[in-house]
């Protein structure tokens, strides 16, 4: 009878040696999907307008980012226009275009691309005055960069 | 004699390596994919040609610096913009224009109410979109947002009449195939309504 009561209780504790594995599996999903911040804001993260007729944006290597939106500084009104790290005027974009496209080979200068990241509350004349530069260097293909969603009352 | 045993190493610190690792690429991961609505500036010339539109062929849209809107010296919402385009384009009350050889012919293909006050041809129709500086820049986008959307149906429409696909699911396929019949599908689609926009210098 003995024999019966010498058997332990309790659950056997939970093999950790495929931890390592799976920690292994969750790095290299977000080393493949990750994507270094590159630039640093300077002005205020432009909330982005939402817009449900989007187009994703190919060739990323193509493309160079103008963020439009308020000074960080509060008491600083009006919107500011911020390429790479710095803060520039509208018509400082073409030298900025420039730049970029010295960084790209030849025939890759036609497929490049201008994304717009512009603050839903910024105003038209600004994203003009981006625009005419834009038209004047010839870089003709923009696009506004938006948040995809249906939600479109939201914008205004 | 000492024997010398082969010790293993011990793996037990290797979660922990992996760990801090996974920490460090979970903190500077960005899962943003850059998305937005593509436009096509107009090339700038030295010369502006001199083009004669008729008024009918133009849908005004203005908008202020409330962001109000007028459609045809009418206020509106931004929600109906979608289908005040769509019957504009897709009216086809006259003819096209005698391009490269091909004769001017009423549109086949247009589901309007045929309007003769309204557009003649798709080809024709042009979308004039006027906005003031201090416009907001959401309400700029959704108006942008709304025209594309309305293109998008017209030719999803047709699409689905012609070749039995959307147009989504056409444009979806040759970016998975480069088939070059359905890219010329997709250019007869775009060439039946061509996005015609026109912004004019914004109001002071």
């Amino acid at each position: 009878m003995s024999k019966f009561k010498k058997k332990k209780k309790g659950l056997p504790a939970i093999s950790t040696a495929s931890l390592p594995d799976i920690v292994f599996m969750l790095l290299f999903f977000f080393m493949v999907t990750t994507t270094m911040r590159e630039t640093d804001m300077v002005i205020l993260k432009p909330v982005l307008p939402t817009a449900s007729e989007v187009k994703k944006l190919e060739m990323k290597s193509l493309v160079s980012t103008i963020y439009v939106g308020k000074s960080k500084d509060s008491r600083i009104s009006g919107d500011k226009i911020q390429v790479n790290d710095k803060i520039i005027d509208a018509k400082d974009v073409p030298s900025f275009i420039f730049a970029e496209r010295a960084l790209r080979s030849e025939d890759e200068v036609k497929y490049m691309t201008t994304s717009i990241k512009a603050d839903k509350g910024a105003s038209v004349g600004t994203i003009l005055d981006i625009k005419e530069q834009l038209r004047d260097i010839n870089a003709l293909k923009i696009s506004f960069s938006t948040t995809k969603g249906s939600n479109i009352k939201a914008n205004y | 004699m000492a024997r010398r045993e082969n010790s293993e190493i011990n793996a037990g610190s290797m979660a922990d390596i992996a760990f801090l690792l996974l920490i460090f690429f979970l903190v500077t991961t960005t899962m943003d994919v850059d998305s937005g609505i593509s436009r096509k500036l107009p090339e700038k010339t030295d010369e502006t040609p001199q083009v004669i539109i008729k008024e009918k062929n133009v849908l005004d849209i203005v908008v202020n610096r409330k962001n109000q809107l007028l459609i045809e010296n009418e206020f509106v919402q931004v929600t109906d913009i979608k289908r005040l385009a769509m019957n504009f384009v897709d009216n086809g009350g006259g003819e096209s224009t005698a391009i490269d050889g091909k004769p001017a012919a009423p549109c086949d293909y247009c589901n309007g109410a045929k309007d003769p006050a309204s557009s003649d041809h798709p080809t024709k129709a042009i979308i004039s979109l006027q906005s003031d500086r201090g416009t907001s820049y959401g309400m700029y986008v959704s108006i942008q947002n709304e025209i594309e959307g309305a293109y998008n149906e017209l030719r999803n429409k047709l699409a689905l009449k012609k070749y039995k696909r959307s147009y989504k699911d056409l444009l979806d396929d040759y970016k998975n195939s480069g088939l070059e019949s359905l890219k010329v599908k997709i250019d007869f689609l775009k060439d039946s309504y061509p996005q015609i926009i026109s912004e004019p210098e914004p109001i002071k």
